[in-house]
C-alpha cells in the first residue's frame, strides 16, 4: 500500500517537490471516500481544507437565486479542489460537490499554511505550483468566457 | 463550375437551429468525396453558401449536410423540405490527412458545429479500424442541448473510439465533464509521438488546443485543422477566401497547423 507522501507525489501540483517536503505536506493530510453529493465546499464558509482527487468526479458550482446550481467545471482525477485556504480572507467563493463515489486526499489547509510560514522554501514551492495551477484554470475560463461555441461563423 | 441540381429525400433537426438534409442528385448519380470537403449549397435565390459534408464517404448516393441557420442563406437551406430541390457545386477543398494517419494514434477535436466536418472522417476511420492504433474523439459545445449526433457518439464508443465530451456549462442533470477542450487533453493522457491530431471548431478554441497539445509534447505538425473564410467560387478564382499567401477553398480547408498558423493571429486578415 502506498503512503499519502508517494500518492500525492504523482500528481500534477506535488511533482517535483524533494520527498522531505512531500512527507511534511503528507502529514497535514489523510486519504478519505466520500459519497456521491457531498458538498465539500459552501459559497462563503471558511476555507480550511482543500482536497486532491484520486478517483471520481467533483463539480464546481455557483449558486444562483431561482434556478438550479450551475456547474461551471468538473474536476477530475489528479485535479486539485480549493484554493481559498492558502488566501485571505480564507472564505470559499464556490460550491464544490462530488459527482459519484469519490476518493479524495484531504488536506488540513491550516496545517499547510503553517507550515509554510515555518518553511519558506516550502512555501515558495507550493505557491508556485498553485499559482501555474490557477494560471491554466484562468485561461480555461478566459476561454469559457469567450463563448467561442455561441459565436459562429456563417459557413458552417 | 455548373451547379447541380440536388432533392432533400430526408430531413432531420439535430438542435434547435441546426439540421442535417440529406440529398440525392437529380441525374441519380453518386457523389463521391473524401473526409473534409465541402459542396457550395443553394436554396433558392438565398446565395450560396460553403458547407462541409457530413455524410458517411462510403455510402456516396447520399449527399449529407449539417447545417447551422446563421444568416439569410443557411436559413434557406435549413428550412428546405424533401421533395425540395438544392443546387449543388463540388466537392472541393484538401481533405483530411486519412492515409497519413496509418499506424498512429488519432485525436479527432471538435468544437461545436465543427464536428460535422469531422464526422466522414470518423465514420472512414471506424470502417477501417485495424489501420489504426488508439481513436479519440474530444468534442467541445456550450451546453448539453447544443451537442450534435448524440446519438452516435455511443456507437462511435462501441465501435473503437475513445469519446470525451466537454460542455461549457450545464445543469445538475449532467453527468459528464465541464470545462473547455483543453481540460480533456490533459485528461486524455495522450502518449506523445505517433499523433496525429485533425481539428475543427472555432479558431480560438483550436489555438488554445494546439498549446494544450504541445505543452502534452505533441508537435503542432502533427496538428491539422479546417479553416473556415468567405468561400465563394470554391476553385481559387475569386479571392474572398486568402488567408495569407493561401486560398482556403483552393489549398484548403485543411492545413497542417504551422502552414497557417503565422497568419491566424494576424488582426483583420
Amino acid at each position: 500500500m502506498r503512503t499519502i507522501d508517494e500518492l500525492i507525489a504523482d500528481s500534477p501540483v506535488f511533482a517535483g517537490l524533494e520527498p522531505a517536503q512531500l512527507e511534511f505536506i503528507a502529514g497535514c493530510a489523510r486519504n478519505e471516500h466520500v459519497d456521491a453529493g457531498v458538498m465539500l465546499m459552501r459559497e462563503g464558509d471558511p476555507a480550511e481544507r482543500f482536497w486532491l482527487i484520486r478517483r471520481g468526479v467533483v463539480a464546481l458550482e455557483l449558486y444562483v437565486p431561482g434556478r438550479e446550481p450551475l456547474v461551471i467545471e468538473t474536476l477530475e482525477p489528479g485535479d486539485v479542489v480549493g484554493w481559498s485556504w492558502l488566501f485571505a480572507p480564507y472564505r470559499w467563493a464556490l460550491e464544490g460537490r462530488t459527482h459519484g463515489d469519490a476518493h479524495l486526499i484531504t488536506f488540513d489547509g491550516v496545517c499547510l499554511r503553517n507550515k509554510c510560514e515555518s518553511d519558506h522554501d516550502l512555501g515558495y514551492a507550493l505557491m508556485s505550483r498553485f499559482a501555474a495551477n490557477v494560471i491554466d484554470r484562468l485561461q480555461a475560463t478566459r476561454l469559457q468566457l469567450a463563448d467561442v461555441h455561441g459565436n459562429v461563423a456563417a459557413t458552417t | 463550375m455548373v451547379p447541380a441540381s440536388f432533392e432533400v429525400v430526408d430531413k432531420r433537426q439535430d438542435t434547435a437551429d441546426v439540421w442535417t438534409l440529406e440529398l440525392a442528385a437529380d441525374s441519380g448519380e453518386p457523389f463521391e468525396f473524401q473526409p473534409g470537403q465541402f459542396t457550395m449549397l443553394a436554396a433558392g435565390g438565398a446565395g450560396e453558401v460553403p458547407i462541409s459534408i457530413s455524410g458517411d464517404p462510403d455510402r456516396p448516393e447520399r449527399l449529407v449536410h449539417t447545417v447551422k441557420a446563421v444568416g439569410l442563406a443557411t436559413e434557406a437551406i435549413c428550412a428546405a423540405q424533401p421533395g425540395q430541390m438544392l443546387s449543388v457545386r463540388g466537392p472541393f477543398g484538401r481533405p483530411w490527412p486519412v492515409d497519413e494517419a496509418e499506424g498512429a494514434n488519432v485525436v479527432i477535436a471538435a468544437g461545436g458545429i465543427g464536428l460535422p466536418p469531422l464526422r466522414p472522417v470518423i465514420l472512414r476511420l471506424l470502417a477501417q479500424r485495424e489501420r489504426y492504433r488508439r481513436l479519440l474523439l474530444l468534442y467541445s459545445g456550450r451546453s448539453p442541448d447544443e451537442l450534435l449526433f448524440t446519438d452516435e457518439l455511443d456507437d462511435w464508443s462501441r465501435r473503437g473510439f475513445d469519446v470525451l465530451v466537454t460542455v461549457d456549462a450545464a445543469g445538475e442533470e449532467w453527468d459528464g465533464h465541464v470545462g473547455v477542450v483543453t481540460k480533456l487533453v490533459r485528461h486524455a493522457k495522450l502518449e506523445a509521438g505517433e499523433v496525429l491530431v485533425m481539428s475543427c471548431g472555432p479558431e480560438l478554441m483550436m489555438r488554445f488546443l494546439v498549446s494544450a497539445l504541445t505543452a502534452q509534447g505533441i508537435g503542432s505538425d502533427s496538428v491539422y485543422i479546417s479553416m473556415e473564410r468567405n468561400m465563394q467560387c470554391g476553385i481559387g478564382r475569386c479571392g474572398h477566401c486568402q488567408l495569407g499567401p493561401t486560398l482556403v477553398c483552393r489549398d484548403g480547408p485543411v492545413y497542417r497547423w504551422p502552414e497557417v498558423s503565422p497568419w491566424l493571429t494576424i488582426r483583420e486578415l
